[in-house]
């Protein structure tokens, strides 16, 4: 499978990349690790004109302890999130969830910032993006602008990003010592989630978000309201689905979408150390 | 456009169209076949090569993104007549059937040793959930991958 021919800028800084997205709109793409966008292009759900080659500006691959915050830059591959001891530490929500996004190859090329970007509800990183109350740095022609928790996505497949902006940093809150869990269940190794669920515990409320339960990535607000009233895990883990539109597709049916995310849920919030 | 790549340590430079996937470059502008393309969806890993000493999947991959990169195949491991001990190891327990996946398992288990040297033998399971033998052939894979860390009986 080949993608449609497209013109190919490469981006000698973020300036110059942010330059270009000005110059094309619509018509360009930036490609980070190219593990949402290009598989798309081959199957030709997306064919952009204009390829703005971002993956050489090494300058946005760090992870920083920033006081309250870790500041990983939005081009740190995955497998270096995943290796790295700050967030280990502070982050180890993500991680866990980072060592189960596709398998090593996958990781070696696909970006934080790019996964973000993609806006994917059946991928890894927006549900832990939720649940930590992340931020994302977004730099566009009108300078920088800074996109917490679920006002990152705007719908199926799509951020809230303007296409003259790109994502240039995220930050993560610290949580140290505080409870936290990812579950994932799927059928196949390296495959997206059916459904998954990311819980992390602060300062004695707990923050749930779950993978491919929506159209968008998505807080689980009814379980988060019932421990906030008292419930215990499993009464809570009941209301997972509550208010959700989970898709029916080749893997799941909605009934079957619906007990998985009350089941990893439970078990999310118990290994999270919610009883 | 024109790319110079450094594969298996020679630099090879031609004219591609930015659309070109690594794995193409590789087979055709360079003439190396050994790695395959299988389902070209980044789901099988027949297409594993070293980028930068790093297993990726080429078909996942512009050949413009590899400019003035080092790429490694399956054909640049052995020296000589003297095979790479992963592919040693794979001849010694007889870690392949059909032999399409073979390459592209070789690579990946070569990066994941470079990155766990004495992987358990649950860690090379995992290490290698990227790639697919559809002879089902993983527990000589992983068998081999044991001996290649110096961990087998």
């Amino acid at each position: 499978m080949i993608p449609v021919a497209f013109d190919y800028v490469r981006a000698g800084s973020a300036e110059e990349a942010l330059a270009a997205l000005a110059e094309h709109g619509d018509e360009a793409k930036l490609l980070a690790g190219g593990h949402s966008l290009l598989p798309m292009m081959k199957l030709r759900l997306a064919y952009p004109s204009v390829i703005v080659d971002i993956g050489r500006l090494s300058d946005l691959s760090y992870v920083n302890d920033a006081g309250d915050h870790l500041a990983i830059g939005a081009l740190t591959r995955h497998r270096d999130v995943e290796t790295n001891d700050l967030v280990n530490e502070h982050a180890p929500l993500l991680a866990q969830a980072t060592a189960h996004v596709g398998d090593p190859q996958v990781r070696h090329r696909g970006t934080i910032g790019g996964s973000l970007a993609h806006a994917d509800a059946a991928a890894d990183h927006p549900s832990v993006f939720l649940a930590m109350d992340a931020s994302a740095v977004v730099k566009g022609p009108n300078g920088e602008r800074v996109i917490t928790g679920a006002d990152l996505f705007g719908g199926f497949l799509e951020s809230t990003l303007d296409p003259t902006e790109m994502i240039t940093e995220i930050r993560v809150p610290k949580q140290t010592g505080q409870g936290w869990n990812f579950q994932k269940f799927n059928r196949r190794a390296q495959d997206w989630a059916i459904v998954g669920c990311s819980v992390q515990q602060t300062n004695g409320s707990a923050q749930v978000a779950l993978v491919n339960m929506h159209p968008t990535p998505v807080r689980a607000a009814a379980v988060e309201a019932a421990l906030a009233s008292g419930a215990n895990a499993a009464d809570a883990a009941e209301q997972a689905p509550e208010g959700l539109e989970p898709s029916s597709d080749l893997n799941a049916s909605v009934e079957y979408r619906q007990h998985l995310a009350r089941v990893l849920t439970r078990r999310a919030l118990n290994e999270a150390g919610i009883a | 456009m024109e790319i110079t790549v450094e594969v298996n340590g020679q630099s090879h430079t031609a004219d591609v169209e930015p659309r070109t996937l690594l794995v193409y470059f590789i087979r055709d502008a360079v003439g190396l076949t050994g790695t395959n393309i299988g389902c070209d969806t980044s789901s099988c890993g027949a297409c594993t090569l070293h980028l930068n000493g790093e297993a990726v999947k080429s078909c996942t991959m512009l050949a413009v993104q590899a400019d003035g990169q080092q790429v490694t195949t399956i054909e640049g491991l052995a020296n000589g007549d003297e095979l790479h001990p992963m592919q040693q190891a794979f001849m010694n327990c007889h870690a392949l059937q059909c032999g399409y996946c073979t390459p592209g398992m070789v690579m990946a288990s070569v990066s994941l040793l470079d990155e766990i040297p004495s992987p358990s033998e649950a860690e090379v399971r995992e290490g290698l959930e990227g790639n697919l033998c559809r002879c089902t052939g993983y527990h000589n894979i992983v068998k081999a991958v044991l001996e290649a860390a110096g961990g087998a009986q």
